[in-house]
């Protein structure tokens, strides 16, 4: 694969998308245009009802646009198939879930290597990459438990070394703080700024909170499916 | 791959094993019983098989029906109307191979201390040829043992155990009717016949010594029965007419009267008898393939609830690059995986009660290899189709639906 131009990673264009309901057609993202190049770390503000999440759920290709062109590091998604879009979430894609969204049965070296199980990474190799992650995100000692046996904190760092687990190009955090307490939130955004700064990893984060996007060096912002603002981030007006 | 899936598959049937025993369950007693079932109806056959098989092939009896001369009707085999000469004349006949007159009659023989009551049946030579029946010990009876109507005596594998235990008998004297006879011969073992009578409890006796000195008639040359053998299956139906036109002939049995004879074709009536059975093996294993589906059913059942109570984890698949056919792999494989895990140990069980059944009833049952096979053919199929329906629904969610569901 060769080398997008100037490291974009997301280029979207024109991008709508509506749902149909028996009321009609109703629109939820309108002419969106963003491009997100490599080592960037943007955040996704917005209310409830802007389209953030939809947009989020696009970006991740778990859901695709009625309109519009979305170019993941290179590659249209626009003509592809179910299978083609979980190869794409497989490879290009690391997600951390609001829930963490653990395997609750499996221990957590398993979770870490289940996206290289789907990617046909040999056992050996699963297993080693697994437990360097898992080192790389502070749980070494724990590769054998279940994800019940440890804090909600543990947890969402297990989720990000298994988005991690195919090098993705693209890191997708919703709400990853949303179940968390403030400590730990912060401990939580520092591993990602530290992912970012330190491994160059481009981290897509979505949030309503003011207090969590601080971390991010870019800010855009929906209301009513519309792109209002794309620029640094905004210190809020009542934090000051 | 599949190795991880196979383990994938495994653990999440562990972690609900109530579950996944009674799903097995269903198909445990499913295949329990087509093993059962088929092994009960095979052991039929084979014994009726087996019984059919020692009574000589193609064969009629001509029994001699009631007399028309006298006003009282005797029943059948008991008028006196049929002779040696007549068989001699049968045997004439392109289409018939064998003949074999025989008087028979039941009597008490007497062997020292012991003593035991057994069919006695005077016979030609022609009778052993007509039964298949081979004399492994001594000599068969001979023309000449028929024509000088000596006392020689071929004893059955029953009587001889009756009599003699273990001593050996040819060369001994046993009496019958107080009339000594030497056992010239012993006949090798058949077993039951297809009507259920023990073929080994029986004495042969040269025909012209049972009819002059054993059963005494006031016919001398009359015989009770001839039994005939066609020359091949194909000629059975050639060699009945045959016989029944000759016979009449010989009598001058104007057209459209009764004859004073019957013929029977004993082939005929075993296959009746084979047919039946396998008849009813086709319905106990019908029955059991039944009871195989509802087990099936099951199945689907479960893995449709699984599919529902695991939709976050498809979700959460989706979302890290599981493809539609990853999805469906799973779920079909821990269906095919309860499905054959529960035949195999149906199969045990199926065996363990044929294997039961046959000691504590005395039925004969005999498990095969392709009951066994098809088995677990079956429970693959119905694993597959069955698995199918659920594993297709987790296979099609959306991933972020899957992934929303709570």
């Amino acid at each position: 694969m060769t080398e997008p131009p100037n490291g974009v990673v997301v280029g979207i264009e024109h991008l709508y998308k509506q749902y149909e309901t028996a009321a009609g057609p109703v629109p939820v993202l309108k002419d969106v245009n963003l491009e997100i190049h490599r080592g960037e770390f943007v955040a996704i503000m917005g209310p409830s009802g802007s389209g953030k999440s939809t947009f989020m759920n696009i970006l991740g290709c778990l859901d695709t646009p009625t309109r519009g062109r979305y170019v993941l590091d290179g590659h249209d998604t626009s003509a592809l198939d179910s299978d083609d879009l979980a190869r794409l979430r497989n490879r290009f894609i690391g997600f951390v879930f609001q829930g963490f969204n653990l395997l609750p049965r499996a221990s957590l070296l398993e979770n870490v290597a289940l996206p290289l199980i789907y990617a046909g990474t040999p056992r050996r190799e699963r297993s080693e990459r697994a437990r360097e992650l898992l080192e790389r995100v502070g749980l070494g000692r724990h590769v054998e438990h279940r994800p019940s046996q440890i804090s909600g904190g543990q947890q969402q760092r297990v989720a990000i070394a298994r988005a991690l687990a195919n090098r993705p190009s693209l890191l997708l955090a919703d709400e990853p703080t949303g179940n968390l307490d403030t400590a730990t939130s912060h401990e939580i955004m520092g591993l990602f700024t530290q992912l970012n700064a330190e491994a160059g990893i481009t981290v897509v984060l979505v949030t309503h909170e003011h207090d969590v996007a601080r971390f991010a060096k870019r800010e855009v912002s929906f209301v009513d499916g519309v792109v209002t603002h794309d620029g640094h981030v905004r210190e809020p007006e009542s934090a000051t | 791959m599949i190795g991880s899936i196979l383990r994938e598959a495994w653990k999440s049937m562990g972690a609900n094993k109530l579950r996944t025993f009674l799903t097995m369950l269903g198909m445990v007693i499913g295949v329990g019983a087509v093993i059962l079932m088929l092994a009960i109806g095979q052991g039929a056959q084979y014994v009726v098989k087996q019984a059919i098989a020692t009574m000589g092939s193609n064969l009629f009896i001509v029994l001699a029906s009631f007399s028309t001369t006298s006003g009282v009707r005797t029943g059948t085999g008991q008028a006196p109307t049929l002779t040696v000469n007549d068989a001699r004349a049968l045997l004439e006949l392109n289409t018939v191979a064998e003949v074999a007159p025989m008087q028979p009659g039941t009597k008490q023989i007497v062997y020292g201390a012991a003593n035991w009551n057994t069919q006695v049946y005077g016979v030609t030579p022609g009778y052993f040829t007509v039964r298949d029946w081979t004399v492994i010990e001594g000599d068969p009876i001979t023309e000449t043992d028929v024509r000088n109507a000596t006392r020689v005596a071929i004893v059955g594998q029953t009587v001889l155990d009756r009599l003699f235990g273990d001593e050996p008998a040819v060369g001994k004297t046993i009496r019958l009717e107080n009339i000594p006879f030497t056992v010239a011969g012993v006949l090798d073992r058949k077993g039951q016949s297809f009507d259920g009578r023990d073929q080994d409890d029986t004495v042969l006796i040269p025909l012209t010594t049972a009819q002059r000195k054993v059963f005494g008639s006031q016919f001398p040359n009359s015989v009770r029965m001839i039994m005939v053998q066609a020359v091949s299956e194909n000629a059975m139906a050639q060699a009945e007419e045959d016989i029944t036109r000759l016979l009449r002939e010989r009598r001058r049995t104007p057209e459209g009267q009764e004859p004073d004879f019957t013929v029977r074709n004993l082939s005929a009536v075993a296959d009746v008898q084979a047919q039946t059975t396998k008849v009813m093996s086709i319905l106990l294993g019908a029955v059991a393939c039944v009871s195989l589906i509802v087990g099936g059913i099951g199945i689907m059942n479960i893995m449709l609830v699984s599919v529902t109570e695991r939709t976050r984890e498809i979700g959460i698949r989706m979302a890290i690059g599981a493809r539609r056919r990853d999805i469906l792999a799973q779920f079909l494989l821990e269906a095919i995986i309860v499905s054959v895990l529960g035949c195999v140990i149906g199969v045990a069980l199926g065996v363990g009660c044929a294997l039961l059944a046959m000691r504590v009833t005395g039925i004969y049952a005999e498990v095969t290899v392709w009951s066994v096979l098809l088995s677990f053919a079956v429970a693959a199929f119905i694993g597959v189709f069955f698995g199918f329906y659920p594993a297709r629904k987790a296979a099609w969610l959306k991933p972020i639906e899957a992934l929303r569901y709570q």
